[in-house]
């Protein structure tokens, strides 16, 4: 069974630039009305954590469902 | 048996601050103060030291500061334009509080001016060369003996003060040649920064004692904290509040101020019954005690008062002679720079005598003779 | 928040920092903070040193001892630094303004004493604090607010000079390889022991620089490092011609048997110690 993943976006030091969600080869992020990362399709995460790497804000974590 | 020697006032300086622990100085070669970086080349890694010549002035004052920060007592020595170009930094040394001795062989300016030539015109710029409020302290020997010892006291003020000090020397006494007596380690006061007591977690690194001076860890102690030249608060983080900065500025200069009659030093000869005092310090006040001396002999009541401290300057002292003396004569190597702290201590209590030599040479006892018969 | 060994090394309670949103040096201070996760180096042993502009703001956000100097004059302090006490890890971080125009002569002289510090040059091509002004890597023909006209002035290669300069250990990776950038990292801070290291990290700066070059968002920025980036491998095989307007990522220099400065100063003193 493909592995799930948990993505934690900390709302207070995200600044909604974007990069994330242009960044994710499986479009799991979109940007929130309130103009933060929010992710819409959660279960299409693979965990490259490319995201996670990218963010200038260290606001994303990425953890592999238990 | 005391050990004698007949030293190079540079070299005294340097080794002065050997004596005062010392163990690191970042400099760049100039004239006439070389004499010191060469000393401390050849002494630190002797005492397991470190000594670096960096590629420019401000990169030896910033070496300085870096390893004080990192735990060593620190040192960097330059002239004119050297000096000049490290103001920037020494501002750094102010506001971040870092102890740090600069030493300063006075030549003739401005810029490249008179390299090889003796010259007092850094006074005001002692006190006033990088920019803002700050609390000065600077010291100025007026023999090979005092290049050594006063070194010591500058280590020792700015250990205990956590800021740069500087020693006022001048080309004249940095390159004399005259007998010391190297005082005997344990005979003398070596004054150690305060460390932190508390635990890491709990250190607050700008959060002073009650002699408003801040405990200070080195980098690799096992305390984590922020060194900024920004303003900053008792965390010692970047602060836009008003409170915090008057707090930090008003500190600075206090911890120096409220300190001040333990910090100025002085000397006086043949003042008991004079009615004419001669201030001067530095190399000229070599020529003034041997115009004074000879003049006692002739009955001319004159005195001698040198300033080693000329910053905080010993205005109470100055203020009290003029209450009982008629005339002060200042004799200095510059177009008047020290006479107006002297002016301002007088207030009109007594007649106040300028005399300024620009011409690159050391008056003669002669000269200041002169300058006494005019008003006895 | 990142990974918890990565929050470890933060200021947590100083967060969100003062960058622009989407900026190439947020990427920068992430990769730092990885690297050093990564390596386990206990955070009282780290020094992270910098000068003045907005790569010198990251110091404060990292909970470590940290040391914000005068513009261009942090590697002389970490000089200081590292010689008072040579157990310490020093990552000194600066932009290009600030490490090769006013900073310049520290950086190459750092280089030629193969003293143990890793310098990393944040390259956002711009004066970024002070308002977009041109700095020693503004492209030619850019615009800058001091080069409303198009910049003239040729710029630095920053790890050319400072392999010409004898840094022993040379990389270059852009913002949009964020893992590449804590790769070479990790390499260039273990590289201490043997000297100098100099990470250049191309980073963006849209507010300023972008504003003026038609690549105002983040996005526009960290695709035009991707699209431009050639692998050191590929470059070798690529005419001057192809590699025009091309940043050549990978690592330049990597001597394993260089000597660093306080070896060799400890050299020094045993031999002081011995006459």
């Amino acid at each position: 069974m493909a592995k799930k993943f948990d993505i934690e976006v900390f709302n207070k030091w995200c600044k909604g630039c974007g990069l994330c969600i242009a960044i994710c080869p499986k479009k799991v992020l979109e940007l929130s009305e309130q103009v933060k990362s929010t992710p819409v399709r959660p279960d299409d995460c693979i965990g490259c954590r490319q995201c996670e790497n990218v963010c200038p804000d260290m606001a994303i974590t990425i953890k592999e469902r238990d | 048996m005391a050990q004698v020697e007949f030293w190079q006032g540079n070299k005294a300086l340097a080794m002065g601050a050997v004596a005062a622990g010392c163990r690191f100085f970042g400099g760049y070669p100039i004239t006439p103060s070389t004499e010191i970086m060469e000393t401390m080349a050849e002494e630190l890694p002797r005492l397991g030291g470190k000594f670096v010549q960096m590629e420019d002035e401000i990169g030896g004052i910033a070496a300085a500061i870096g390893a004080s920060i990192a735990g060593l007592k620190s040192m960097t020595g330059s002239s004119g334009p050297g000096i000049s170009l490290k103001q920037e930094l020494l501002g750094y040394a102010y506001i971040a509080e870092i102890p740090l001795v600069v030493a300063n062989v006075m030549r003739g300016g401005p810029s490249t001016g008179l390299p090889t030539k003796v010259s007092q015109a850094d006074v005001m710029q002692a006190k006033w060369g990088t920019h803002g409020d700050h609390a000065t302290i600077a010291y100025a020997p007026s023999s090979i003996q005092e290049c050594y010892e006063i070194t010591v006291r500058a280590f020792n003020m700015a250990e205990r003060f956590r800021q740069p000090v500087l020693v006022l020397s001048d080309e004249i006494i940095g390159h004399m040649r005259e007998k010391i007596v190297i005082p005997e380690p344990g005979t003398f006061e070596v004054i150690n920064r305060k460390k932190p007591t508390v635990c890491p977690d709990d250190f607050v690194p700008y959060k002073a004692d009650d002699d408003d001076v801040p405990p200070m860890a080195a980098f690799g102690d096992g305390y984590r904290w922020h060194v900024t030249g920004l303003t900053s608060n008792d965390f010692g983080f970047p602060t836009n509040e008003a409170n915090e900065i008057d707090k930090k500025a008003t500190r600075i200069i206090r911890k120096v101020e409220r300190f001040r009659e333990e910090i100025v030093e002085f000397k006086e000869e043949s003042m008991e019954d004079a009615e004419i005092v001669i201030v001067s310090y530095g190399s000229v006040s070599r020529s003034s005690l041997r115009a004074i001396r000879e003049l006692r002999k002739q009955n001319v009541k004159v005195g001698h008062f040198r300033p080693i401290s000329l910053w905080p300057f010993p205005e109470k002292q100055i203020a009290e002679i003029s209450k009982r003396v008629k005339h002060i004569i200042v004799p200095e190597l510059n177009a008047g720079q020290m006479v107006n702290e002297v002016e301002r201590a007088v207030a009109g209590r007594c007649e106040v005598h300028r005399k300024n030599l620009l011409n690159g040479e050391l008056y003669k006892p002669d000269e200041i003779m002169a300058f006494i018969k005019e008003v006895a | 928040m990142p990974r918890e060994d990565v929050k470890k090394l933060l200021r947590t309670k100083f967060m969100p920092h003062i960058w622009c949103p989407g900026c190439g040096h947020g990427i920068i201070m992430h990769a730092i903070l990885r690297a050093i996760a990564d390596l386990k180096i206990p955070k009282e042993q780290v020094c992270i040193s910098s000068g003045i502009g907005c790569s010198s703001r990251m110091p404060g956000y990292i909970d470590a001892c940290t040391l914000h100097t005068a513009h261009g004059r942090s590697l002389a302090f970490a000089t200081g630094v590292r010689l008072a006490n040579p157990d310490l890890t020093i990552v000194n971080v600066m932009g290009d303004g600030d490490g090769t125009a006013i900073g310049g002569n520290h950086f190459i002289h750092a280089c030629r004493r193969n003293i143990g510090i890793t310098a990393v040059v944040m390259n956002n091509n711009i004066y970024g604090m002070t308002g977009g002004q041109a700095s020693p890597t503004t492209p030619e023909g850019a615009f800058a607010s001091t080069a409303p006209y198009g910049a003239i002035d040729p710029t630095f290669d920053i790890c050319k000079l400072a392999e010409g300069a004898g840094a022993t250990f040379v990389a270059r990776a852009t913002v949009a390889q964020p893992v590449m950038c804590e790769q070479i990292l990790k390499k260039a801070i273990l590289h201490q022991k043997k000297g100098f290291a100099v990470v250049e990290l191309v980073s963006y700066c849209h507010t300023q620089f972008g504003r003026k070059n038609k690549r105002s968002r983040p996005m526009d920025n960290f695709n035009y490092l991707k699209d431009n980036s050639v692998m050191k491998a590929k470059a070798d095989t690529m005419t001057a011609e192809e590699l025009k307007g091309k940043i050549v990522i990978g690592e330049f220099v990597n001597i394993e048997d260089a000597r660093e400065y306080t070896k060799r100063y400890d050299e020094v003193i045993a031999r002081a110690q011995k006459a």
